[in-house]
C-alpha cells in the first residue's frame, strides 16, 4: 500500500479549524508548492466554548494563514449544520439514542458540501488536519488508515468517506504524531501551536453541558429504572439522557453490586439496570452502513468509539438491498467481490444497509445511534451505525 | 510595527456600499492635521486654535449635506456611533419606546431591539408599510394614554437602504408620524444616501440625521449626527464636554477636515456623478439580468423597481449560493458582496431580504454590486464578462435543487 501522491502543485483547500493541526497541515501544503487557500466553517450560530465555531477559532484560522500568506474564507454553513448534525442530534436523543455529531458533521459537512464546494470552486484537493491517512489499498482501492500517531488516530470518525470523497481529500499530519505537529508549529512561529485539542462537541458549552443544551430543545421526562427481571428499582430524572453502558448518574452506586444501563426504551420510559456480565452482548446490528470499496462480509477488526480497541468479529448482512443475491459468508474474511460493483450503494449516506456485528468475544453493549468501525489491519473498510 | 499589504487592490471593485476610496483631495488635505497640525482643538493657544479653526470650517460643508447649520452637526467616531447617539441619546433624555424599520443596518435595528423597540414592516420593495407605522404609533399611544404601555418617542427610517439601495418616502413618513405621535422625534440614517442623493430636501422634516466618511468618499473613523433644535438628546459620551457637550472625547481632527472635504466634493459632484454611475449600474444591470435565472431583487414578479440608489444592484441569481459566487468573481477580479458580514467574516443570512419576504430559496443566491465614484466601464465590462461563466460552473456543481438527504 502506498500514501496518497503527492506529485505536482495543486490548487488545495485546507479546511482550518483554528487548531494546530490543520494550521500544521496548511503550513505543509505551502510548503509543498501547492497553491493553498484556508476555509473555516461556520457551523453553529450559538454558543460555542471552541471548535470550528467560535469568532476566537476563526480569528486563529485567520491569523494563520495570513502568516502562512495564503488567502482565508470562511464559508457559513450553519444553515445545514442545523439540518444535519444539530436536528439529527436532539431528535436522536428524544429517542433514546447516543448519536455521535462529529460523525454527522463529517459525513454531511466537512466531507460532504465542503467537498462540493471545492469541486464547484476548481479545487484538486480538500485538506484537513485530521490524524489519519489515505492509502490505496493492495485492491486499488483507496481508504482511510490510522493515523501514525495511535493516541491521536483519528481513522473511526472518518469511517463514512467513499471512493469520490477519498479521490479528493488529503491529510497532511496522518504521517506525524501529535509532539512533532506540535514542534512545527512552534519552529514555524504558528501562534495555534500550544492550543489545547479540542474535545468536547462543538455546539455544547462547558457552561450549559449536554443536559442544558437539551432541555430547551427537547422535553426530558422522567423514567423508571428495572433490573433485567423487570423489578422496579429506582428512577431517572430524565431518560433521554441516559446512555446504555452508564454507569454513575443511576442513583445506585450504594448497592455494591455496579449497576449498568443495558436498555434504554424511551416510549415507556424505562431503563433496564444489570450487572457487568448483563451488560455483555455478543452480537450488534448496524444499519446505514458505508464501505469505502465494495461491502465487506466476513471477519474483521470492529472498534465501537474512537480510541476502543479493536476486536475480532464476523460481519454479516441483514437485510440486503432489494435484488440482492448475497451468497453467505464464506468466512475467509476476503472482501465480497460483487460482480456488479454497486450493491450497498451508500451515496446518500442515509441508506438502509443493515448488518450484523457477530463479536468473537463478548463485548459491553453498544448505545443506539454510535458508530461502529471496520478495519483490517489499520486500513478502515466502513462501519455504521448502531440501531 | 510594519502592516504588511498582501493582496492588491481588485481589478473591479464593486463593494462601494461596504466602503469606498476616500478622494485624493481628502486624503491631502488631511495629511497636515495628523503630521504638523497635532493640537488639541480645546487648547487655548495658538496650536489649539488653529486645529478648532479647521474643525468648526469642516462643520459647514457638512451641515449643508444634511440640510442643518454647522452648530447642529456632532462629529462622531463614525455611522454606528450616529446611529447609537440618536436611538439610545433620545430614549435615554426621554424614555419610551423606539420603531425602526424592518431593513434598517444593525446600528440602528440592535439598540431599538435592545431597548425594547419594536419593528416596522415593509413590503416587498423594501418600501416602509405606512398604515402599519400609524398603526402601531395609534396602539402604543392609546397604551401609553392607560398606563399599559410606553409611548413612542423615537422614530428611526433610513433615507436609502444599504443592501437594497430601496429610497424611502421620508416626507409622507414623517407626516405619518407627525400626525400620529406628534411627540416621537424622528431619525434618519443617511449613510448610503449622502453621496448620491438630496439629503438636505429628503430629509428636511427629520431632525436626527446619521452621516459615515467612508461611505461618502472621506475617511474611516469619523461620523456626524445632524440633531436639529429642539431635540432632548442625552449623551453617550460624558468627560471633556466636546461638540457642546453632546459627545466627548478629543476631536479626530484629521478625520473631521477629511469628512469636511469630502461632504464639499459631494456637494460639487452629486448630480453628475450620479448620473453617470447610474447609467453604468443600468447597463450592469441590464446585461446581467440577460442571464436565465437572474433578477432584480426589488422588482420581484415583474414589478417596477422602486426609487433606489443609482450605485446599487442587488440581484438573486438561482441555482448558486452567493457565498460560492463571491469566491469565483473574487478569483476573477470582481469584488462584489451577498449580505452583511459578522464578526467571524461568515456570510451571514440577510434580515433586509427577510423582511421583504424574498423566499430563502433567492436570497441564497443574493449578490450586491455596488458602483462608487470611481467605477469605470472597464469595471462594468470586466463584470459583463466574467459573471455568466461563473454562475454556469456553479450551477453545474449545485446540489440545493437535488438536496441529498
Amino acid at each position: 500500500m502506498t500514501t496518497a501522491p503527492t506529485g505536482s502543485p495543486r490548487r488545495v483547500m485546507v479546511a482550518m479549524s483554528g487548531g494546530v493541526d490543520s494550521s500544521v497541515a496548511a503550513a505543509l501544503l505551502v510548503a509543498a508548492g501547492h497553491d493553498v487557500v484556508g476555509v473555516t466553517l461556520r457551523l453553529w450560530g450559538g454558543d460555542s466554548d471552541s471548535g470550528c465555531c467560535s469568532v476566537a477559532d476563526v480569528d486563529d484560522a485567520r491569523r494563520v494563514a495570513q502568516q502562512l500568506d495564503i488567502d482565508h474564507h470562511v464559508f457559513n454553513m450553519s444553515d445545514e449544520f442545523t439540518t444535519h448534525v444539530v436536528g439529527p442530534y436532539v431528535a436522536d436523543h428524544a429517542a433514546g439514542r447516543t448519536p455521535n455529531p462529529c460523525i454527522e458533521c463529517n459525513r454531511h459537512l466537512k466531507f460532504d458540501r465542503l467537498l462540493h464546494r471545492a469541486r464547484a470552486l476548481g479545487f484538486d484537493s480538500v485538506a484537513t488536519g485530521h490524524h489519519a491517512r489515505v492509502v490505496t489499498d493492495a485492491d486499488g482501492v483507496r481508504r482511510i488508515a490510522r493515523g501514525a500517531d495511535a493516541a491521536k488516530d483519528q481513522s473511526y470518525v472518518l469511517y463514512m468517506l467513499d471512493a469520490d470523497a477519498l479521490a479528493m481529500i488529503e491529510l497532511p499530519v496522518g504521517d506525524m504524531t501529535k509532539d512533532r505537529v506540535r514542534v512545527m508549529a512552534t519552529d514555524l512561529g504558528l501562534r495555534t501551536a500550544d492550543k489545547p485539542d479540542s474535545q468536547d462537541v462543538c455546539f455544547i458549552t462547558s457552561t450549559e453541558g449536554r443536559r442544558g443544551f437539551l432541555e430547551t430543545r427537547v422535553e426530558l421526562h422522567p423514567g423508571r429504572l428495572v433490573d433485567t427481571d423487570g423489578n422496579e428499582v429506582g428512577e431517572v430524572d430524565a431518560v433521554e439522557l441516559v446512555t446504555v453502558g452508564q454507569r454513575r448518574g443511576l442513583g445506585m452506586s450504594g448497592t455494591g453490586d455496579h449497576r449498568f444501563a443495558v436498555a434504554v426504551d424511551i416510549t415507556t420510559r424505562t431503563v433496564t439496570v444489570g450487572s457487568r456480565d448483563q451488560m455483555l452482548t455478543d452480537t450488534t446490528v448496524c444499519q446505514r452502513v458505508t464501505w469505502s470499496g465494495a461491502a465487506v462480509h466476513g471477519e474483521v477488526l470492529a472498534q465501537a468509539s474512537a480510541h476502543g480497541d479493536p476486536l475480532a468479529a464476523t460481519v454479516t448482512p441483514v437485510a440486503p438491498v432489494a435484488a440482492s443475491t448475497d451468497s453467505p459468508d464464506d468466512g475467509d474474511g476476503d472482501v465480497d467481490s460483487h460482480d456488479d460493483g454497486d450493491v450497498d450503494s451508500h451515496d446518500d449516506g442515509d441508506g438502509d444497509s443493515t448488518i450484523e456485528v457477530r463479536w468473537h468475544q463478548p463485548v459491553r453493549r453498544i448505545a443506539a445511534g454510535q458508530s461502529v468501525v471496520f478495519y483490517r489491519n489499520d486500513m478502515v473498510l466502513g462501519g455504521g451505525v448502531v440501531v | 510595527m510594519e502592516v504588511t499589504i498582501g493582496v492588491p487592490p481588485p481589478e473591479a471593485y464593486l463593494d462601494h456600499a461596504a466602503s469606498t476610496p476616500a478622494r485624493p483631495e481628502v486624503v491631502e488635505a488631511m495629511l497636515p492635521w495628523l503630521a504638523e497640525h497635532w493640537g488639541n482643538p480645546t487648547g487655548a493657544h495658538a496650536r489649539g486654535r488653529a486645529a478648532r479653526r479647521a474643525v468648526d470650517e469642516a462643520r459647514e460643508p457638512v451641515a449643508e449635506l444634511l440640510g442643518c447649520s454647522g452648530g447642529e452637526i456632532v462629529f462622531t467616531s463614525g455611522g454606528t456611533e450616529a446611529d447609537d447617539l440618536a436611538v439610545n441619546g433620545v430614549l435615554d433624555a426621554v424614555g419610551g419606546m423606539a420603531l425602526c424599520s424592518a431593513i434598517e443596518h444593525h446600528a440602528v435595528l440592535d439598540p431599538v431591539v435592545h431597548r425594547g423597540g419594536a419593528i416596522v414592516p415593509v413590503d416587498r420593495r423594501g418600501v416602509l408599510d405606512c398604515a402599519a407605522l400609524a398603526d402601531m404609533l395609534d396602539a402604543a399611544g392609546a397604551a401609553a394614554a392607560t398606563g399599559d404601555g410606553p409611548d413612542v418617542t423615537v422614530v428611526s427610517v433610513m433615507v436609502a437602504n444599504n443592501e437594497v439601495g430601496t429610497i424611502q418616502p421620508l416626507t409622507h413618513i414623517a407626516e405619518v408620524v407627525a400626525r400620529h405621535a406628534p411627540a416621537a422625534v424622528m431619525h434618519t440614517d443617511a449613510v448610503q444616501a449622502a453621496a448620491w442623493c438630496d439629503v438636505a430636501a429628503l430629509a428636511a422634516g427629520v431632525p436626527l440625521v446619521s452621516l459615515s466618511g467612508h461611505k461618502i468618499g472621506g475617511p474611516k473613523g469619523i461620523g456626524a449626527l445632524a440633531i436639529r433644535p429642539g431635540v432632548a438628546l442625552a449623551p453617550r459620551l460624558r468627560g471633556g464636554g466636546q461638540e457642546r457637550g453632546r459627545r466627548s472625547g478629543t476631536h479626530n481632527v484629521a478625520g473631521i477636515v477629511g469628512l469636511g472635504v469630502a461632504a464639499q466634493l459631494v456637494l460639487e459632484h452629486r448630480t453628475q456623478l450620479a448620473a453617470t454611475v447610474g447609467a453604468m449600474r443600468d447597463r450592469l444591470e441590464a446585461a446581467l439580468v440577460a442571464i436565465e435565472g437572474v433578477s432584480v431583487t426589488v422588482a420581484a414578479g415583474g414589478s417596477a423597481p422602486p426609487e433606489r440608489l443609482p450605485t446599487i444592484s442587488h440581484l438573486c441569481v438561482s441555482g448558486v449560493d452567493s457565498e460560492a459566487l463571491l469566491f469565483l468573481l473574487d478569483d476573477a477580479g470582481v469584488a462584489a458582496s451577498a449580505a452583511s458580514s459578522c464578526a467571524s467574516g461568515a456570510t451571514e443570512s440577510s434580515h433586509v431580504l427577510a423582511a421583504m419576504g424574498v423566499p430563502a430559496a433567492d436570497a441564497r443566491g443574493s449578490l450586491r454590486l455596488s458602483l462608487g465614484w470611481t467605477t469605470d466601464d472597464t469595471t462594468i465590462d470586466r463584470v459583463i464578462e466574467v459573471m455568466p461563466a461563473a454562475v454556469a460552473r456553479l450551477r453545474l456543481f449545485d446540489v440545493s435543487s437535488s438536496e441529498r438527504s
